[in-house]
């Protein structure tokens, strides 16, 4: 019983059950494990970013079921899909709505470096607009890939380095996962197809 | 594609007879068994309303090609190349039939009637020409920018307005 | 969320900037009426009270407008009096992209624009490449069907996401869930066979990439026998709910000479009441072959397009049955020296095969002059392209009419006099993929 050890020992019986740590930890931890995605669907990438959230590949295993409609309740913007000339302000101040801490995965060749669309109409990598820490690739990133982000920038988050690195220079993570391509075996719920 | 079959068998076949045939006194050739009515752009208005008479009821295309690169294309003898060409593909749902509007539109003075009072339709694409070719259309309801920024410098359509193509660096690649 | 809008005269403006006559101009221009029509409309009062009606903002980063579509709507307490759609958001310059690549690298570029049939786009593509090389009659029996295979489970996986997010934006979350789990299976199903579940590049022009492998007629068979109880579901979770019909009967009205009008094409334009379908009334690949009805609505509200979708599911279905057992052996792209590269293992053993192989993908074929356009029906309506050739391997203009660019203009006749939550039931209803509206 912890009273009696306080009784008996003082101060001195603590020790036995209580775990020290710091809060710092706890808090990059709880908000690793319960990170809000904002939509922020552009293109092509925004279906295969709604393809994870549903049954199959099911984020809410990762504590990020619950896609935001409003960034202010958001803290990972996925940037899904090509950022034209047009939409750019726009994704910016969406950006600028979030709340600190916030971070942004780049889904996608167009996102993150313009893809094949080499042209008048595209900017050329959304890092030019917001500080990116996540690039997905693949076109477009299969949900594994997404799934592979994700859990990059979980990790980052608990060890708290990105918002350390954000407050010296402003910058984001830049980390480049690799792609993994999707499963092509029909999974017919539940059973595995004998294939 | 353009026609059920047994139309084309039968368009193709004036073809071949009539040296230059016409529609409204417009030459009419034939392009890969597709109809395509060669209008001046004073008749425009007029022809596509004789045409929605005659069932062309939808517009279901409206668009222009900048052809200044490009301006020894074939044409009949009585139409001269200008450097832009507004294309409109009619179609007719009751006898199946579709037809193409080319018409030429000269660079000092790109303006067009607009197809709007007879087929509302055209408002967006209309508006979509305007934003990539400039090509003004004269009595169009809402005529600014849809596809581009507002305050957009240039017609990114146009032959002279370049890719912005940004060469791309490899960095960190394996060799 | 409130955006400080910047896009001057594409916006909506409010009444109190406007004269009369301006007004009635805008009005006209956003219902696509003539200005006496639009006076004759007689909802808009003659001395607007500018306290009474408010502009808001709808988009584009809003989660039921599919994608970057923004609305400006002009609210008179809860009822829509006027709205506009501002697209643009996503252009991508793919037209003018697709004037510098070859003819060949033409199917990525317009895959990714209807990013929900993207073999569809290929499809279109692809045939009007054909038509100005003068082959599109010589494409082997197996490659016609192949493409019509992958164009109707195509239809299927795009009308299962319509469900999906119909569903989502009305309110049924479940459904999202459940649209997406068949649709998974579809994707799965083209994974195996083009190597990606979206964007395929897959329909090239002169036939098609690789043939299906090996095993693909048990696949197929296992969605078509998985889906028939699925779509039972849905008809249990919405079609006879008291809600569902609550929300979407009598909602988004549009009468056939509107639609005409308008140039609506595709389910809109069939749940009008009009038979206008390209697969039966202009027939491509072999749907003159196959047995198929069309579905046609009468009221051309959102519940008739909601239904029409989910019957064309079992019409596509009807259609894959009949494509397994009509499925002609043979060669899956037509052996033209000038089109086709040559096969690997000729590659190995003959210098001309080589150069032959590196020109096709380096230079690519030449096309002969002359223009085309050719139209054939996608899952949201007549998807066309228009080619211009000067005769080099890239076309001089490549344009594409997109089904959704103009279908979105009946948003402001559907949504006029509505009420403000059925707006979200009227754009999910007409189901755009904003990659092919902006392009």
């Amino acid at each position: 019983m912890a009273i009696d050890d306080v009784i008996n020992d003082g101060l001195g019986g603590i020790s036995h059950n209580v775990i020290t740590g710091r809060l710092e930890d706890l808090v990059n931890w709880s908000r690793s494990r319960s990170s809000w995605p904002a939509t922020f669907g552009l293109a092509c990438c925004a279906i295969e970013m709604m393809a994870s959230g549903a049954a199959h590949y099911d984020i809410a295993r990762f504590g990020m079921e619950v896609f935001r409609a409003s960034p202010r309740q958001a803290d990972i913007m996925i940037v899904a899909g090509r950022v034209s000339q047009k939409m750019a302000p726009v994704l910016r101040q969406v950006y600028d709505q979030m709340m600190e801490p916030k971070w942004v995965i780049s889904m996608g060749v167009c996102a993150s470096s313009g893809g094949m669309f080499n042209n008048y109409a595209i900017v050329q990598g959304v890092d030019q607009i917001v500080p990116v820490d996540v690039y997905a690739p693949g076109c477009p990133p299969t949900p594994e890939t997404l799934i592979h982000a994700i859990e990059t920038l979980h990790t980052k988050i608990e060890q708290g380095e990105i918002l350390r690195r954000r407050e010296q220079n402003g910058g984001g993570a830049h980390i480049h996962v690799e792609e993994i391509p999707a499963g092509s075996v029909p999974v017919l719920l539940g059973r595995q197809a004998d294939v | 594609m353009s026609d059920t079959p047994d139309e084309t068998i039968e368009e193709s076949s004036e073809v071949a007879e009539v040296p230059e045939p016409e529609m409204f006194g417009c030459p009419m050739t034939d392009s890969r068994g597709q109809l395509v009515l060669h209008v001046d752009r004073d008749r425009y208005l007029d022809v596509a309303k004789q045409l929605a008479d005659e069932g062309y009821a939808m517009c279901v295309d409206l668009t222009a090609v900048d052809y200044s690169e490009y301006m020894e294309r074939a044409l009949p003898s009585s139409v001269t190349a200008e450097r832009f060409e507004v294309v409109a593909n009619l179609l007719d749902i009751t006898h199946r039939r579709r037809i193409r509007l080319r018409v030429q539109v000269p660079e000092g003075d790109a303006k067009i009637a607009t197809l709007f009072d007879l087929h509302p339709g055209t408002e967006a694409m209309e508006r979509e020409v305007f934003d990539m070719f400039g090509i003004e259309f004269d009595g169009h309801p809402d005529p600014s920018r849809i596809l581009m920024p507002e305050d957009w410098n240039g017609y990114p359509l146009r032959k002279d307005f370049q890719v912005g193509t940004i060469p791309v660096q490899f960095k960190g690649a394996a060799s | 969320m409130t955006l400080i809008s910047d896009e001057g005269a594409q916006e909506l403006r409010p009444r109190s900037e406007l004269t009369a006559s301006e007004l009635l101009r805008e009005v006209a221009s956003v219902l696509r009426l003539s200005e006496a029509e639009a006076a004759k409309l007689g909802d808009l009062p003659e001395d607007p009270d500018e306290d009474q009606t408010m502009v808001i903002n709808m988009g584009p980063s809003h989660p039921s407008t599919h994608g970057v579509l923004r609305l400006m709507l002009e609210l008179q307490g809860e009822t829509v009096l006027r709205c506009k759609p501002i697209i643009g958001y996503l252009h991508t310059g793919m037209e003018k992209t697709g004037e510098q690549l070859t003819f060949m690298q033409g199917g990525t570029n317009v895959t990714r624009m209807d990013y929900a049939s993207p073999l569809n786009n290929e499809l279109v593509f692809s045939m009007a490449t054909e038509k100005l090389l003068g082959i599109d009659g010589d494409i082997p029996e197996r490659a016609q069907w192949m493409r019509m295979l992958l164009s109707e489970l195509n239809r299927m996986s795009s009308h299962l996401l319509f469900m999906a997010t119909n569903g989502m934006d009305l309110g049924a979350v479940s459904m999202m869930i459940y649209g997406w789990r068949e649709r998974e299976e579809v994707l799965r199903f083209f994974q195996k066979v083009t190597g990606l579940r979206m964007n395929h590049n897959f329909v090239r022009p002169g036939g098609l990439a690789a043939d299906l492998p090996p095993g693909w007629r048990d696949d197929v068979l296992r969605i078509l026998d998985m889906l028939p109880e699925r779509l039972e579901e849905y008809d249990t979770l919405m079609t006879g709910q008291p809600i569902w019909r609550e929300r979407l009967q009598g909602v988004g009205v549009i009468t056939p000479s509107e639609a005409l009008a308008l140039g609506a094409t595709g389910p809109i334009l069939r749940s009008t009441g009009v038979e206008w379908d390209l697969r039966r009334h202009d027939p491509y690949l072999r749907y003159d072959e196959v047995e198929f009805d069309l579905i046609v609505g009468s009221y051309g509200d959102a519940f008739d397009r909601y239904a029409i979708r989910l019957n064309e599911i079992r019409e596509s279905m009807r259609i894959v049955r009949q494509i397994l057992d009509l499925m002609p052996e043979g060669d899956y792209r037509i052996q033209d020296k000038k089109v086709t590269p040559p096969p690997r293992a000729r590659i190995d053993e003959s210098m001309e095969a080589l150069i032959h192989h590196f020109k096709i993908f380096t230079e690519g074929f030449k096309v002969p002059e002359g223009e085309v356009y050719v139209a054939i029906e996608s899952p949201r309506g007549e998807i066309g392209c228009y080619i211009a050739s000067d005769g080099s391997p890239t076309p001089y203009r490549m344009h594409v009419r997109a089904p959704s660019f103009v279908n979105i203009q009946c948003l402001p006749h559907m949504m006029r006099g509505g009420l403000v939550a059925d707006a979200v039931a009227v754009i999910s209803s007409v189901d755009p993929v904003l990659g092919e509206v902006d392009r």
